[in-house]
């Protein structure tokens, strides 16, 4: 009821062009941060209503001719069917209006291939199904996916409410973030299946494609987070693949910057303690839930004909040395996780898959020992 | 006593009795039937695909289907609307109509007719049969895309040998239609005296024979990747993931117009006849269609703005595509100048090519705004172009055959159809359909991805309201397949004519209703 009520209002209030309702209920693409997306929001107004314009005219003699000329009206049918001028007159104007279009889009085009001058570069390859961001001048490297409470939520038996979640869909665990003010160039590439990156904010995409490199850029003034999500159709959870880019003044930057080194410094560390296994356990099933249960399933039952189960398989419950090359390097559909996860993350998930849902086999596996392993 | 048996069949000139006659015919007008009854079977087996993913799009969260299951009703929707219902039902108009339209007795080449038909429903069979495999169908897109179609499982081979046989069968029912077309006109009917719709099949004929062919060898080069270790689009393996869009969309671009050129020919026939006026601008017709038919071929890039080509490639393909506009606008003044002071009626036909061409018209437009290449780095792949595709393929190419249907069903069974139904049908569609695509602008606009099984709140209620729309045009249709039924079991008889003049609009009306079995016995004089 209640959100039948909302519809309605939101149709009300979009239908009078209350702006403030607009942000729940966009009815036009987005203006945008950057100069880019506001040139490319000009362009598309400009076509919009070259389309209106055209459309009002065109409908508007159709329906006077299906108002006026009709048989029940008396209407009694003329005989021309030729007419050379008007035929040349309604070919050479839209050619005209193509060109009033062409003229600025091509401005605009040349604008936004333009990725040289660059302040920083930032790369981006597409796994199924995160991004992993690399910052080329800040050596800083991390994987970036779904938020847990959308990931709880979009499962389907869930029962938790999406409207519960902030940004439903739209929220990652580690978002990427930018300096404002920078011209920041995106390197583009996929490690397994075509990706597409798309902020819309910022006005453009730009597929991720394995074995290419596709480039693209961004300049945005404005501190805030912008959000959007992977557009090209790539495998079960391709819906499930949202991008957040955080823009901070510099001086904020460069302490986000400083954290994360920290953080890769204390992952490093990791690599080479040693764990209790109920520490294992614990870090294993955190890893566990954001990096396996999208497809094994939180049960780890998996789904029957695509995704083998963990509980009671052969494989968590095999040698040890196989399952982990396993999960380091991948098999078909499933992709290596050596890069996307750190040593500790590895020993600890596989620890788990090998003592959980049943499946008591008992052994473990330290950090020291993927490192070994590589 | 055998000559005498032999005589005995010329006198009777009649369909053979039982299932053998459908099963062996020859026969122009069986053929056509039992292309269009497995076309209205396919729709309906693609829209219970498409009910399924609005259903599940009705609210966010995952409710109905897994995410896997819902990519796989995407791709078999799609690959199921456009091979097993409007290209076959095309085919079907095609066979019935074209060598009645030129005045001969039958096709070409009958026995091949056979076999183009016949092919359709084993590989329809083999393509959903996929969805009862291990690992299920398809679940790439109707695109298909490498590499992500290599991930396949089970389903592989049967999905690109079912898209080979109906290459098979696309391609031998085009080159029927182009030697009916250039051998067996009546005498006096020049090209340029052929009725509109059979010139539009012509030069989709041409498209046909020269894409299909394409896809065949991009499916195959697939097949060789997946199975005998071919690196075609593997970049590991030294090959290029973009190679498969290029040849994809070399196909893919001219396939769209494969499914509209034969709209534009049944719009470019009913209009006249119910504006009792001709066609206004005939000659630009047929050179509009045959530019846009050249033109379709040199813009398939435009699928592929966000790929990473160089700015040379994307500015080409821009100025290529918005020229398309220039072709499609002078048919729709055309139409327009037809209408102009005419003496129309709107009987069920004619309100579906209105409808056409209003809709069409403003999925022109968004194609218009998507040729533009910045603005389409926003559009693509959005619901903007769900929404686009879907306005000049749903309101498009299938209310054209609808409206043919209803033009064409007096003639074909000899009764009228009901008239009160037909408006209701048509109302009730374009209602819905207009609900079902038009809020799916907005959600593109705002940021919905395609294929996307499950959205963020923000989109939840357009996708609600689409939803609707969806479900009460799906059941619509129903009221359509009620109507044919109706109207073949029997109804008001229709005269030869059918429509008020309409002998003037074509040779069809010249025949009785339903025409004899063999069309065309004796050739008509064109003057």
């Amino acid at each position: 009821m209640n959100k039948a009520k909302r519809l309605l209002a939101g149709i009300a209030i979009s239908a009078l062009g209350v702006e403030a309702a607009q942000a729940e209920y966009k009815l036009n693409l987005v203006q945008g941060v950057t100069e880019s997306s506001h040139a490319v929001y000009g362009l598309h107004q400009y076509m919009l209503w070259v389309c209106v314009v055209i459309g009002v005219l065109v409908f508007g003699v159709m329906f006077y001719s299906i108002l006026h000329h009709r048989k029940s009206k008396g209407a009694v049918a003329a005989h021309f069917h030729e007419n050379t001028t008007v035929e040349i007159i309604w070919t050479v104007i839209p050619f005209l209006i193509l060109i009033s279009i062409a003229i600025p889009a091509t401005n605009v085009m040349l604008d936004m291939a333009d990725t040289t001058d660059s302040d920083m570069t930032i790369k981006v390859t597409g796994y199924q199904w995160k991004w992993r961001y690399e910052y080329l001048d800040d050596k800083i490297d991390f994987f970036s996916s779904l938020d847990a409470k959308s990931n709880a939520a979009r499962q389907k038996d869930s029962t938790v409410d999406p409207a519960s979640v902030a940004h439903y869909l739209l929220n990652v665990d580690n978002p990427v973030v930018i300096p404002a003010g920078k011209k920041v160039r995106f390197l583009f590439t996929a490690a397994d299946v075509i990706h597409s990156w798309w902020v819309p904010d910022f006005g453009w995409k730009k597929d991720a494609i394995p074995g290419f490199i596709t480039d693209g850029w961004v300049k945005v003034d404005k501190p805030g987070v912008y959000r959007g999500q992977c557009t090209e159709l790539c495998g079960r959870d391709h819906g499930f693949m949202p991008i957040v880019v955080e823009v901070k003044e510099e001086a904020d930057y460069r302490k986000w910057v400083n954290e994360r080194k920290q953080q890769s410094s204390q992952t490093q560390q990791d690599a080479n303690k040693t764990f209790t296994k109920a520490e294992l356990m614990a870090k294993g099933e955190e890893v566990y839930k954001s990096s396996c249960a999208g497809c094994h399933q939180p049960s780890g039952e998996g789904v029957k004909g695509s995704f083998p189960a963990i509980k009671n398989s052969p494989v968590a419950k095999g040698p040890i040395a196989a399952h982990t090359k396993l999960v380091l390097e991948g098999k078909g559909m499933m992709p290596g996780f050596r890069d996307m996860l750190s040593p500790a993350e590895i020993a600890a998930v596989v620890t788990y898959q090998r003592n959980a849902f049943g499946n008591n086999v008992g052994d473990q596996l330290q950090p020291k020992d993927i490192a070994a392993s590589r | 006593m055998a000559a005498d048996t032999h005589a005995d069949d010329h006198g009777h000139h009649g369909p053979e009795k039982g299932l053998m006659r459908w099963i062996f015919t020859t026969n122009h007008k069986d053929i056509g039937t039992l292309y269009l009854l497995f076309a209205l079977i396919m729709f309906f087996v693609g829209g219970a695909m498409a009910m399924v993913i609005r259903a599940e799009l009705f609210e966010p969260g995952i409710q109905f289907v897994d995410p896997g299951f819902f990519n796989q009703m995407t791709t078999l929707h799609a690959l199921i609307m456009v091979f097993g219902a409007v290209m076959p039902a095309f085919a079907g108009l095609a066979n019935w109509m074209i060598p009645i339209m030129i005045g001969a007795p039958d096709m070409a080449l009958p026995r091949l007719n056979n076999w183009s038909f016949w092919l359709l429903p084993f590989a329809a069979c083999m393509l959903a049969s996929t969805l009862f495999m291990e690992g299920g169908a398809p679940a790439a897109g109707w695109t298909l895309y490498a590499p992500l179609v290599l991930q396949g499982g089970n389903h592989f081979p049967f999905v690109i040998f079912s898209v080979h046989l109906l290459g098979v069968s696309s391609i031998m029912a085009a080159i029927n239609i182009i030697v009916t077309i250039f051998n067996m006109r009546a005498p006096g009917m020049t090209f340029m005296k052929m009725p509109l719709f059979v010139w539009t099949w012509l030069i989709t004929a041409f498209l046909l024979i020269a894409v299909m062919p394409v896809f065949a060898g991009a499916v195959t080069m697939l097949l060789t990747d997946k199975f005998f270790d071919t690196s075609f689009f593997s970049a590991a393996g030294g090959g290029d993931p973009v190679l498969y869009q290029h040849i994809f969309w070399f196909f893919g671009h001219p396939e769209v117009y494969i499914m509209i050129l034969p709209s534009f020919g049944v719009i470019s026939t009913i209009i006249p006849t119910f504006a009792r006026k001709p066609l206004f601008g005939y000659s630009s017709m047929v050179y509009a269609t045959a530019s846009i038919a050249l033109l379709s071929f040199i813009v398939w890039a435009h699928h592929m703005f966000t790929v990473g080509m160089p700015l040379a490639g994307e500015l080409y393909f821009m100025y290529a595509t918005m020229l398309i506009a220039v072709p499609t606008g002078v048919k729709v003044f055309n139409w327009l100048a037809t209408m102009w002071k005419g003496a129309m009626t709107f009987e069920t036909p004619m309100l579906f090519a209105v409808g056409f061409v209003v809709m069409f018209t403003l999925g022109g437009f968004t194609g218009l705004m998507m040729a533009v290449a910045p603005a389409d780095m926003q559009y693509h792949d959005t619901y903007f172009i769900v929404a686009h595709f879907h306005y000049v393929l749903v309101p498009g190419a299938v209310y054209a055959l609808l409206a043919a249907a209803y033009y064409w069903l007096p003639k074909w069974t000899g009764h009228m159809y009901d008239e009160k139904l037909g408006q209701l049908h048509f109302w009730l569609s374009t209602i819905s359909v207009n609900v079902l695509f038009f809020p799916q602008h907005f959600v593109g606009l705002a940021g919905m991805p395609r294929r996307i099984p499950d959205y963020a709140l923000q989109f939840a209620e357009f996708n609600m309201i689409s939803s609707v729309g969806a479900f009460v045009f799906g059941a619509s249709q129903l009221l359509f397949a009620y109507v044919v039924y109706k109207c073949i079991k029997g109804g008001e008889p229709a005269t030869d004519e059918v429509w008020e003049d309409a002998k003037e609009h074509g040779l069809e009306w010249t025949l009785s209703s339903p025409p004899p079995y063999h069309s065309f016995t004796t050739a008509p004089e064109i003057k």
